[in-house]
């Protein structure tokens, strides 16, 4: 069997593993019904029922994604640990970057079906106010895909603290790294205004830390504002790099450490 | 009955007991602690704060505030208050979270700039949350027609509300009317005609229900002080003519004076008062009109408004 194979596997045991938690169908219903919350908020307010369905629909995609994404990343390698399932996996034949690879593919497949779940129901609310799709709301699914490409980062990050860490800290570690990055554009505007030392080290934690603020246009699609091509293309790039970049040092960790 | 029978039913009379005690106690409260939650909402009052705080979920927030904007407006002016004190820093905020909401700009300086109990008296705030609407939206023609707009009505600055209508009508696909507004201004600054062309304007440009409602309940204050000041002019008329005034319209039409039975924009016909004074029948149904109102009138603290059309 050779490594896509091998990855492939573990990543659908990962996907069929998760869509089994209750917790998740849950948040699903919970992010729909939000949603469908919405159309009741723009009747109490003036003018800004499209406004309300698309920003509280896709912050509670948003949102309610970040806390599955995490919930379930963070028990990932440990749960494996527990069960003493892991041990029984890498003495097959399979590499422990293998292991750490599938399993992020896994998690990243469960959430990309999750927001297709969440953002049926935006869509359906939408329609309710509509009554008909208008070519601007098009922008949504950008705004969808820029949500799913924080999922993928968000995911990485709590794999790789997962890999050294227990996952109640790792929860903390992905939380606040997703808190952090939603100001990263305020620390680069910090770190301009500072001189010497402090300019180096803030610049260079401001480029380290992800950058979830360029990843959500929300309020932007919601006034039906165009996402340029380019944007759209530099922030896959980004985020597909960054993810690549936290699997890298996951899959470092865990190759040296000691399952014993 | 078996024990977890009992205890199902003691339970879940319990749980109802329980369920209808929270809820009369919440009312108590909500007796005790009037607009409380509105009041308490404001402990964070910084929009640049909340901003940061809103995680780049700025859109949804501003919603909510610009939900509890029209939600503070709708209770206050329902009651018939005087003060509207939260009502420009909610405004505030939810334009700083979202300099792009235009509903906010649009409604909001139309909440805060009419005198009480129509809005919050505050017609310098209106045209500061304009200006900072016209900054983030330069291409925006209503922004500039609603400042304008607020300065004639509200400040009686006509060369101000004059030069904010120019600028508006460079902007790229602006309302042809907003180029006449700005010429006519000096001219006709303050008269009738330029007032009711202002309305109409609004009427005709708006979508919305409730500001065509109000321009139509204005446009139609006007059509009775026009006509309440040519009817009792006749009366004074005739009383120059015959040495008294009219005892009834009909006086009026018998000297030539008046074609026919005068009505109001609702169909009502209007009542000749002694002394030559004339009234509308149903003052209540008419509101903003100056002239025309029983003697002794009081206005219901929030204007009735009729459909538009």
């Amino acid at each position: 069997m050779s490594a896509p194979v091998r990855i492939l596997n573990i990543a659908s045991n990962t996907f069929r593993e998760a869509v089994r938690d209750r917790v998740l169908y849950n948040l699903i219903i919970f992010a729909v019904l939000m949603s469908g919350a919405s159309i009741l908020v723009g009747q109490i307010s003036i003018d800004i029922e499209r406004l309300v369905v698309i920003n509280l629909g896709l912050t509670a995609v948003s949102l309610f994604g970040m806390v599955i994404a995490i919930f379930i990343g963070i028990g990932l390698v440990s749960k494996e640990m527990e069960k003493r399932t892991l041990y029984t996996v890498l003495s097959r034949p399979v590499r422990r970057w293998e292991f750490i690879v599938g399993k992020f593919f896994g998690l990243a497949g469960t959430l990309a079906v999750n927001t297709f779940c969440m953002a049926l129901g935006v869509f359906v609310s939408l329609l309710y106010v509509s009554r008909h799709f208008q070519k601007q709301d098009g922008w949504v699914l950008v705004a969808l895909y820029f949500i799913i490409l924080q999922f993928l980062i968000i995911t990485a990050l709590t794999l790789f603290f997962s890999s050294f860490s227990s996952p109640l800290l790792s929860a903390v570690f992905a939380f606040s790294l997703f808190v952090i990055g939603s100001f990263s554009e305020d620390l680069r505007g910090f770190a301009g205004i500072t001189h010497g030392v402090t300019r180096w080290v803030a610049t260079g934690l401001a480029y380290l830390v992800p950058n979830f603020s360029a990843l959500n246009v929300i309020t932007s699609v919601a006034h039906a504002n165009a996402v340029p091509g380019a944007v759209i293309l530099y922030n896959s790039a980004y985020a597909l790099i960054y993810a690549t970049m936290a699997i890298c040092g996951a899959v470092l960790v865990f190759e040296r450490r000691n399952l014993k | 009955m078996k024990a977890s029978r009992q205890v199902t039913v003691v339970v879940s009379l319990l749980l109802v007991g329980c369920v209808a005690t929270s809820v009369l106690l919440l009312r108590r409260l909500d007796q005790l602690r009037t607009g409380a939650t509105l009041e308490e909402v404001l402990y964070i009052s910084s929009p640049k704060a909340l901003k940061k705080m809103s995680l780049g979920y700025d859109g949804l927030l501003a919603d909510i505030y610009w939900t509890r904007a029209v939600q503070y407006f709708g209770s206050k002016h329902h009651e018939g208050a005087q003060d509207f004190a939260l009502l420009a820093p909610l405004l505030e905020i939810t334009t700083t979270l979202d300099p792009h909401l235009l509903v906010a700009y649009e409604y909001g300086s139309n909440f805060l700039a009419p005198p009480p109990p129509s809005g919050g008296g505050m017609p310098e705030r209106a045209i500061d949350l304009e200006e900072f609407g016209i900054r983030h939206n330069p291409n925006e023609w209503r922004l500039y027609y609603n400042e304008g707009f607020i300065r004639y009505m509200e400040l009686k600055d006509y060369a101000g509300a004059a030069a904010v209508f120019a600028r508006g009508a460079r902007v790229p696909n602006a309302h042809p009317f907003l180029a006449i507004l700005a010429g006519n201004m000096a001219e006709h600054a303050g008269d009738q005609q330029m007032a009711r062309m202002m309305w109409s304007t609004t009427y005709q440009s708006s979508k919305d229900n409730n500001v065509r409602a109000n321009a139509a309940a204005h446009l139609r204050a006007l059509q009775v002080e026009d006509a309440v000041t040519e009817l009792e002019a006749l009366a004074a008329r005739y009383r120059q003519q015959t040495g008294r005034y009219p005892a009834s319209f009909s006086e009026l039409q018998a000297a030539g004076l008046l074609p026919g039975t005068p009505i109001d924009p609702l169909g009502h016909g209007y009542k000749l008062m002694p002394g030559g004074r004339v009234e509308v029948r149903v003052p209540d149904d008419l509101p903003f009109i100056r002239k025309g109102t029983p003697a002794g009138y009081v206005p219901p603290a929030s204007p009735k408004f009729l459909p538009a059309d």
